[in-house]
């Protein structure tokens, strides 16, 4: 099992988030994270799906998503070749003899405190997947209230686009 | 010129080339209606008894005609009852558009009268579904959906366009009739690959599927069996792709398929695998079907390459396109004694094992051949689901592409009567229909469209009083619990049939079936014969659900 990222560019209308997440469901595929939004086209949406299977559902999910009528652009997003980052906000308790401790990490790891209280910190956290992963298990240490997640975006490197590089799908 | 949605709709399917609508009146298509009445004599509506069979008669309508069907319902109950025509048409690849009334744009999502987001309930169904918001979009979108309906694999798409869309005005200019768009070709590499594959192989086996019917090259697919020397194993939505009586065409495989088109694809070295899906129905325990051997894998979807069953060499192309191509690079494939000669011994053996069937008065086969007899190759033959269907499918001789309608993927019930419908009125050909007294119980009401419209329609229903096929099971699987299976009914079908205004008979020996089908291939109208079948006849040969050849059943 891996994880996978998958970049989509779709038309912006009613129904293509469905129509998407419902073929994942109806085929009993797993979605990590989804996230979608406008892009410099109004009438196009971009998403990035991350998703952990084998190389068979990895295969099965690109075809099928391929078919869906909304679906212009569909790429699998290469590690090497594309920047990832993911926005989690994390709430965590903090005290008197936490408090320093806890910026000092938020300075490490070049966070952002956006919310101070006497008894939590809300922590902006921004990057791709293995250093957020870090700072999170980091935090539970001082317990997590609460933590909220974008999920994960992904971007080719250099000019190269989803456009030119993902294949425009049949229908 | 401006024009009012509801004529724009018209004017566009007339346009696309639609003939004929089925379809059944309500609230929210009214204006569609009214302008339907204003250009009857350009398009021709049908309406059914239910919206179910209408459904399938635009279903039955396009598989005999290579076109696509039209069904027309209104919102709310008009468009669920359409929800089961609609997912046979998607799971067996056939083009239909389906048209759906629905309240006024204001009134959406307020639970109002009739209102049913059917474009949500048919999202999974559908190759994609619409909801025209303006009058101006309104004729692009159905030419979409006519496009997107034939395109590459085909399948149905829904157009739900609300009261207010219809009634609005917006510039109509007569379009083109779309063409499908340009499908996938396989490469000159990947046809040489197959080609050796194929003149490696000592023992090839064509299993060829629905794909080939839809591409209409069934005729080459014989010739590339003839020239390799290979055999034809045929799923139930390709039988009619290849002529029955073809030497090399062993009939259909699978669960309940023959004999000797099993044995030769379990003893083959080599499948060459072509329009077809690799259904659970047809290949049985997945792991020893493809032991061994290797499998050459041609699909338009590419989706159903090593979806099902993996494949040695998987070729994304249109079918009628590889198959050519396929045809013209083989060369000489030299010939394989052996394999006919295993062949030869198979199908003795298959000769030799005839189903046992109870009745010494009127077995399934008895009525099958006395149809068959009597049958042109350009009649369409239609079935229901069930036993009636898949002795059917084991024993008509299909002669012609697009004249065996079945419900294959969905395995719907009650699809028959409603496809029969569409293929007669698609073919002007008298049309036979061999049902079950379960299925035909499901959709009888549409004998009353057979006779307003007065289809020669020749009605078998294979009367065994129970649910046979399930009973079957129940007798193989669940120690003759006969749950729910046992109908005790008290039907008198040739009285239902005068009732509903056709031709009724009862047939419970040969000669009082040979009496009736006199009549019935002489008659005008619909006519229904009730053929009296033990209710213990099995469907044999039978592969156990998820087994393998040699679980194989004979008696």
């Amino acid at each position: 099992m891996k994880k996978f990222i998958i970049g989509l560019l779709v038309t912006n209308e009613s129904g293509a988030l469905t129509r998407i997440s419902g073929m994942f469901s109806r085929r009993c595929f797993n979605i990590d994270s989804l996230t979608v939004g406008v892009t410099e086209d109004p009438g196009i949406s971009r998403m990035t799906i991350v998703m952990t299977g084998d190389e068979y559902s990895r295969d099965q999910i690109v075809k099928q998503l391929s078919k869906i009528h909304s679906v212009k652009e569909i790429k699998e997003m290469d590690p090497e070749n594309s920047v990832s980052r993911e926005l989690v906000i994390i709430k965590v308790r903090a005290d008197s003899k936490t408090r320093s401790e806890i910026i000092d990490a938020v300075t490490v790891f070049r966070n952002k405190i956006i919310d101070y209280a006497k008894d939590a910190l809300s922590i902006e956290a921004t990057g791709e997947y293995t250093k957020l992963e870090a700072f999170i298990e980091l935090m539970s240490t001082y317990g997590i209230i609460e933590i909220c997640r974008t999920g994960l975006i992904s971007i080719d490197r250099a000019s190269q686009t989803l456009k030119d590089s993902g294949r425009i799908s049949e229908h | 010129m401006k024009l009012s949605g509801a004529r724009i709709l018209i004017e566009t399917l007339i346009e696309q080339g639609t003939e004929v609508i089925f379809g059944y009146p309500g609230g929210t298509v009214l204006n569609i209606y009214d302008e339907l009445y204003l250009n009857s004599d350009r398009i021709k509506h049908i309406i059914t008894a239910h919206e179910q069979g209408a459904a399938h008669a635009a279903d039955g309508y396009a598989r005999a005609s290579g076109k696509v069907g039209v069904v027309l319902a209104t919102s709310g109950p008009g468009a669920t009852n359409l929800v089961t025509g609609i997912a046979n048409a998607y799971l067996d690849s056939v083009p239909i558009v389906a048209i759906t009334g629905n309240v006024a744009g204001n009134m959406f999502g307020k639970d109002s009268f009739q209102e049913v987001d059917i474009m949500g309930v048919t999202l999974p169904i559908t190759k994609h579904n619409y909801v025209v918001r303006r009058a101006e979009d309104l004729a692009g979108t159905v030419r979409e959906a006519f496009r997107i309906a034939m395109s590459g694999r085909p399948g149905p798409v829904l157009v739900d366009i609300p009261k207010d869309v219809q009634l609005s005005y917006a510039e109509y200019e007569v379009g083109e009739k779309v063409k499908p768009y340009a499908a996938v070709r396989a490469s000159d590499d990947e046809i040489k690959k197959a080609a050796a594959m194929i003149r490696e192989s000592k023992r090839p086996y064509i299993f060829c599927g629905g794909g080939a019917v839809t591409a209409g090259c069934g005729k080459e697919i014989a010739e590339i069996a003839e020239k390799t020397d290979g055999y034809i194993g045929l799923s139930m939505m390709g039988l009619s792709a290849v002529h029955a009586d073809n030497p090399r065409n062993l009939g259909m495989m699978g669960m309940h398929g023959h004999y000797a088109a099993n044995r030769a694809l379990k003893e083959c070295d080599l499948i060459v695998a072509l329009g077809v899906r690799f259904s659970d129905r047809a290949t049985g325990n997945k792991d020893k079907f493809s032991a061994g051997k290797n499998i050459i894998h041609i699909d338009v979807d590419t989706a159903e390459l090593n979806k099902n069953i993996p494949a040695t060499l998987c070729i994304h192309s249109e079918l009628g396109y590889a198959v050519k191509r396929l045809l013209a690079e083989l060369g000489d494939c030299g010939k394989h004694p052996e394999w006919q000669d295993s062949i030869a011994r198979f199908r003795k053996f298959e000769g030799e094992h005839k189903p046992p069937f109870l009745s010494d008065r009127l077995t399934p086969y008895d009525v099958i051949d006395a149809v068959c007899k009597r049958t042109t190759d350009n009649m369409p033959v239609a079935t229901d689901v069930g036993q009636n269907q898949l002795w059917t499918a084991q024993r008509y001789r299909v002669r012609k592409p697009r004249r065996f309608l079945t419900s294959g993927g969905l395995g719907a019930m009650g699809f028959g009567m409603g496809a029969a419908i569409g293929a007669c009125v698609a073919t002007g050909e008298r049309t036979v229909l061999f049902t079950g007294d379960g299925g035909f119980g499901m959709n009888l009401n549409e004998t009353m469209t057979a006779v307003s419209q007065n289809l020669p329609l020749v009605v078998i229903i294979m009367n065994n009083t129970v649910l046979g096929n399930v009973r079957q099971w129940q007798t193989m699987f669940f120690n003759k619990h006969y749950s729910a299976t046992t109908l005790n009914r008290a039907v008198d079908f040739p009285a239902l049939a005068k009732a509903f205004g056709a031709v009724g008979m009862r047939a419970e020996n040969r000669e009082e079936l040979e009496e009736a089908l006199d009549i019935a291939f002489a008659a005008d109208g619909p006519v229904i014969i009730d053929c009296a079948i033990d209710k213990d006849e099995r469907v044999l040969p039978m592969i156990p659900p998820g087994g393998a050849f040699e679980e194989l059943k004979l008696d």
